[in-house]
């Protein structure tokens, strides 16, 4: 088979990819009750299709780059091929008003396009099997679909704002699909579901309103919204600058930053992920590995070259606290769904952690995401398929021994365990390895005033807590004697979609991270394919003059993901001395893998001491921390610190315009009344032709108040009428009589 | 006749349709107040388009006023009824649910 | 004044108004001048009477004479088509709309108050043209005598729509969407009950 991409024909094959399930969507929203089986197979057989697509394609890709060629195909730029919208034909490509939308195709695209398609058709796949006699079985999987096709789009989106259109798309579908069980009556948890989709919706809204200003404000400076323009408009503003970063970008930066804390549930807008899980278990696999979390980091890797060295320590910062916070937070839980929820936010804080110490860490951020993806959506369904087995049982106290009756389940999940703690051979080392290595070096090469090594000992200590829950889970669940007699009697092995679909992701959280590596390297080093497809390592003679002559350097660049991008020396290692970037790479490289598997294995060590060998001890442990623990315990109350100030604040601001409306500007009228008694029977006949009925009890009051007032105080709506149109005259003057 | 004729007449239904939209006691009327306004724009728009313009644009946006206005016509009507099975009462001055 | 005193007042006024009107268009324009008042004075005076009438059916109907007034006016302003789609799509459809909301709630002959309309008329319209007036002293009127023939066929309009170089084509669709949509809406709105209205307190809140 012939692998090189071919413009002319594969950007068609690009535009099928969100294409096909969006017409699946349209039918099965419509017709999806009356086809058999309720259609589901329409929708996977239609998901199989784009995962073969995508795969595919990104096959074309990694061909290409481990030939040694950059792989970025801009389909607008290359070919012409795209749409135009909202379009002046006579002002021109060039007129910033003139939006346009093409696809943009490069190794960061490919690699998360066939995430997406993967983890999309499996979850699909899951689903018929779970989702199992649902009573909105259709309209699960039509907005599921939808959910594919908003991420998908947004892969593939060349501009940010149809990237945030999508993100708007994929924010809606989250919402009816978290929300999916609070139209079901006959369900038990239906006001949980009704609350956990609208906090789900407002929390991530906050940051998507950051995100929309940040992208406005970029707009408004740079005149444009392709990736390709913003980052050479980027580039140029800071060589114009200096080579320093204008404030407004550090601003405009942090904003869209912002709409990565939302989206990807970071400290403090992670709270939504947690109750997020009142979706249905797919759902939760899908929200948690290939969509919506994936949606921000992505961002955050489309926009790298548009940050500053200031945002890149806030993101810094933000996602090591994020990754420790959540970690200690998961050793706590006992809802099975309950901490691999706090291992997602744990793991978003390593990927955006890793992102913002930039470089290698911005390649090894997005890895992460891409090798996170595999094993926890396998884990989430592993834990599905157990819920599932148990008969919706979610409390992980009331499980144990379980491997023995549900063998398949069991291996899926552990192997997605071993990859998830970072343990080596498994996917999970290979991305978070270098993300630590990339915290390591930055704390050595003194970067982000200090954050690095707060990164480096904070992503230590919660690679250690990650290895120590997640196999406190493993040994919860399947080892041990059964806690619950009843429980373990009724467990049984899920139906074969389910375990098929499990088998397969576990597979690839195996072998995800070292398919197609370089030089056999396996405990790391670089060459795993996804850094072939984002970054380059060059050998070339160093080119500076103070080097010893002919001495050979290591280059490692990001230019594969922003070709023709030269970012500045805060963002990659190409600006440092080649040779001390070696070095620092080579004493990182052994300090991060030393570190990570030492915590990792005393993480697991530690979970089976506590779980296996002295079952007694967790409980003392908790006890003895008192406080410590039932603060964790309690998510830090976070929940509660925000609903006292921002939902309490909001509700204490109407209340105060309440007040004011009811004591001060009704005592304005009831003392004019007071003024205007002398003109009472003027007004009494005033207000009898006037006044109706609405206001009886407080007209008798203030029978002999300003009426005039009260003319324009009428109805609801045409009181904003009548203010509107005042507004709109009052606007005319200014403007033309001014 | 010149385009001052046009303007004169569309800001007089203008200000007849804000006037029937915030005097009258009767949700009906808010509506019909609405399709006076709308029309209102409509001879401005097509009016200039006459008089001072070679392109299509303000028969375009016409059109589109037109359409748009069915639109509103339909929906709100059936808002109409809804607030009248909910309320028992078209006056838009009870239907204020939300200020609580 | 008793109610039919207020009737006839109202409509000799406007008759006399649109007499005037007329007799003022003919001595300014001609035959165009009396036609641009005839259905001037249809706009205007079908907007008054909507205000002013007590009953909404008359009201409805008065507002039909500003719909055709409207179309009128499209006519001398040389866009047949235009004027077409008024008279079908405002009178054909959205009066009839109009009409079933008048039959499907109650009437309530009271609540047409003089005083509150006859204030709100002047007022509105007083600042309205006060600030129009001001308005349109600081702007210089386009002045065309002899205005060049327009092509305003359906063809001509609807091949506007679908050229893409025209950029009217992701609007015009956009419009389409929108319709379905809207009707889809509004037949659900319409048909629902008030208990299929959830309670807001009764759902969890956040």
């Amino acid at each position: 088979m012939d692998l090189t991409f071919d413009p002319a024909t594969d950007f068609k094959w690009l535009l099928a990819v969100p294409l096909i399930p969006l017409c699946g969507y349209v039918v099965q929203i419509f017709f999806g009750r009356f086809l058999p089986r309720k259609g589901d197979w329409l929708l996977t057989s239609g998901m199989f299709v784009t995962m073969l697509i995508t795969v595919w394609m990104a096959f074309k890709a990694i061909a290409a780059t481990q030939g040694g060629e950059t792989f970025f195909h801009d389909s607008w730029a290359d070919e012409g091929f795209g749409f135009r919208w909202l379009y002046d034909t006579q002002k021109g490509a060039t007129d910033p008003l003139n939006v346009t939308a093409g696809i943009l195709y490069d190794g960061l695209g490919a690699a998360m396009l066939a995430v997406v398609g993967i983890v999309s058709f499996f979850v699909h796949l899951f689903s018929t099997g779970y989702m199992k006699g649902d009573r909105r079985y259709h309209i699960f999987f039509a907005n599921i679909s939808l959910f594919t096709v908003a991420m998908l789009g947004l892969v593939l989106s060349d501009n940010i704002l149809f990237l945030f259109v999508f993100w708007e798309i994929m924010g809606l579908m989250s919402y009816l699909l978290i929300g999916h069980f609070s139209h079901d009556p006959t369900s038990h948890r239906i006001k949980q579901a009704a609350a956990a989709c609208k906090k789900a919706f407002l929390t991530t809204r906050v940051g998507d309103t950051c995100l929309f200003v940040g992208i406005m404000i970029f707009y408004y400076h740079f005149q444009t919204f392709r990736f390709t323009e913003l980052w050479q408009a980027a580039q140029e503003t800071v060589a114009a600058n200096g080579g320093d970063y204008p404030a407004w970008m550090t601003a405009a930066g942090l904003l869209v930053f912002g709409g990565t804390v939302g989206k990807s549930a970071q400290f403090p807008l992670h709270i939504w992920l947690p109750d997020a899980m009142e979706g249905p278990t797919p759902v939760s696999a899908m929200i948690h590995a290939a969509t919506m979390v994936a949606a921000g980091v992505f961002l955050l890797g489309r926009c790298y070259p548009l940050m500053s060295p200031e945002v890149l320590t806030v993101v810094t910062c933000f996602g090591a606290v994020t990754a420790l916070f959540a970690a200690t937070i998961g050793m706590t839980v006992f809802d099975i769904k309950g901490v691999l929820a706090y291992s997602t936010i744990s793991q978003l804080g390593f990927m955006v952690a890793g992102i913002g110490t930039g470089g290698l860490g911005l390649v090894a951020g997005l890895f992460h995401m891409v090798t996170h993806a595999f094993f926890k959506s396998c884990l989430f369904l592993s834990a599905g398929s157990v819920i599932h087995g148990c008969h919706h049982e979610q409390d992980m106290r009331k499980m144990g021994g379980l491997r023995k009756k549900m063998p398949l389940t069991f291996l899926a999940m552990l192997i997605c365990t071993l990859a998830i703690a970072g343990v080596p051979l498994f996917a999970g080392f290979y991305s978070k390895d270098k993300i630590i290595q990339s915290a390591h070096m930055k704390m050595m090469t003194g970067g982000l005033d200090g954050a690095g090594l707060f990164a480096f000992v904070g992503l230590l200590l919660a690679a250690a807590m990650t290895a120590f829950y997640m196999f406190r889970l493993i040994f919860m669940t399947f080892f041990g004697e059964p806690r619950d007699k009843h429980v373990y009697d009724h467990a049984h092995e899920s139906p074969k979609p389910m375990v098929i679909s499990l088998l397969v992701l576990a597979f690839l959280g195996m072998f995800g991270g070292k398919m197609w590596l370089r030089d056999f390297d396996l405990l790391g080093g670089h060459g795993t394919w996804f850094e072939d497809l984002t970054s380059e390592i060059s050998h070339e003679h160093a080119g500076h003059a103070s080097d010893a002559a002919g001495s050979v350097a290591e280059v490692f660049s990001v230019d594969r993901m922003f070709p023709g991008i030269a970012l500045t020396e805060m963002n990659t290692y190409v600006g440092d001395s080649a040779n001390q970037y070696l070095a620092s790479q080579h004493t990182g490289h052994t300090w991060a893998m030393t570190g990570s598997l030492l915590v990792a294995i005393g993480g697991i060590l530690l979970a089976w001491f506590l779980y296996v060998r002295r079952k007694d001890l967790p409980a003392r442990i908790a006890a003895g921390f008192g406080e410590v623990y039932t603060t964790v315990a309690n998510k830090y109350y976070v929940d509660e610190v925000v609903n006292a100030t921002v939902i309490k604040g909001t509700m204490v601001l109407a209340l105060t315009f309440k007040w004011i409306d009811e004591t001060i500007v009704d005592g304005v009228v009831v003392g004019a009344g007071k003024v205007n008694r002398a003109f009472g029977f003027f007004w009494a006949w005033f207000d009898k032709t006037i006044v109706d009925g609405l206001v009886n009890g407080v007209a008798a009051v203030t029978s002999t108040t300003g009426s005039l007032v009260r003319l324009f105080q009428t109805g609801r709506i045409q009181q904003y009428a009548s203010l509107a149109f005042g507004g709109l005259l009052l606007l005319f003057a200014w403007i033309f009589l001014a | 006749m010149g385009l001052e004729a046009y303007v004169v007449v569309a800001t007089v239904l203008f200000g007849l349709g804000v006037a029937c939209l915030i005097t009258r006691r009767n949700v009906i009327y808010v509506l019909m107040g609405i399709e006076m306004i709308l029309n209102s724009a409509n001879i401005n728009f097509v009016a200039f388009n006459r008089f001072n313009g070679d392109g299509m644009d303000g028969r375009m946006f016409a059109i589109f006023v037109i359409i748009l206005a069915a639109a509103e016509a339909a929906v709100a009507l059936g808002i109409v009824l809804n607030v009248f099975q909910l309320f028992g009462t078209v006056k838009p001055s009870d239907v204020d649910l939300l200020r609580e | 004044m008793d109610v039919r005193k207020q009737q006839l007042t109202f409509y000799t006024l406007l008759l006399v108004a649109t007499l005037a009107a007329l007799a003022w268009g003919t001595r300014t324009a001609g035959t165009q001048g009396a036609a641009f008042a005839l259905f001037a004075s249809f706009t205007l005076g079908g907007g008054l009477m909507c205000i002013w009438e007590r009953s909404v059916v008359r009201s409805a109907f008065s507002l039909m004479a500003t719909f055709c007034g409207v179309a009128g006016l499209f006519v001398l302003l040389g866009h047949d088509y235009l004027a077409m789609a008024q008279i079908l799509i405002y009178v054909g459809g959205i009066l009839v709309l109009i009409l079933f909301g008048v039959m499907l709630t109650p009437p309530d002959l009271k609540e047409r108050q003089l005083p509150r309309v006859g204030l709100g008329v002047v007022l509105v319209l007083g600042t309205l043209l006060a600030v129009g007036a001001k308005v349109a002293a600081t702007v210089e009127w386009a002045r065309a005598d002899t205005l060049p023939q327009i092509e305003s066929r359906a063809d001509y309009i609807g091949a506007a729509f679908l050229r893409a170089e025209d950029g009217y084509l992701v609007p015009f669709e956009l419009a389409a969407v929108l319709l379905t949509v809207a009707l889809v809406a509004a037949v659900y709105i319409a048909r629902r009950k008030p208990s299929d209205l959830v309670d807001p307190a009764e759902e969890g809140g956040y």
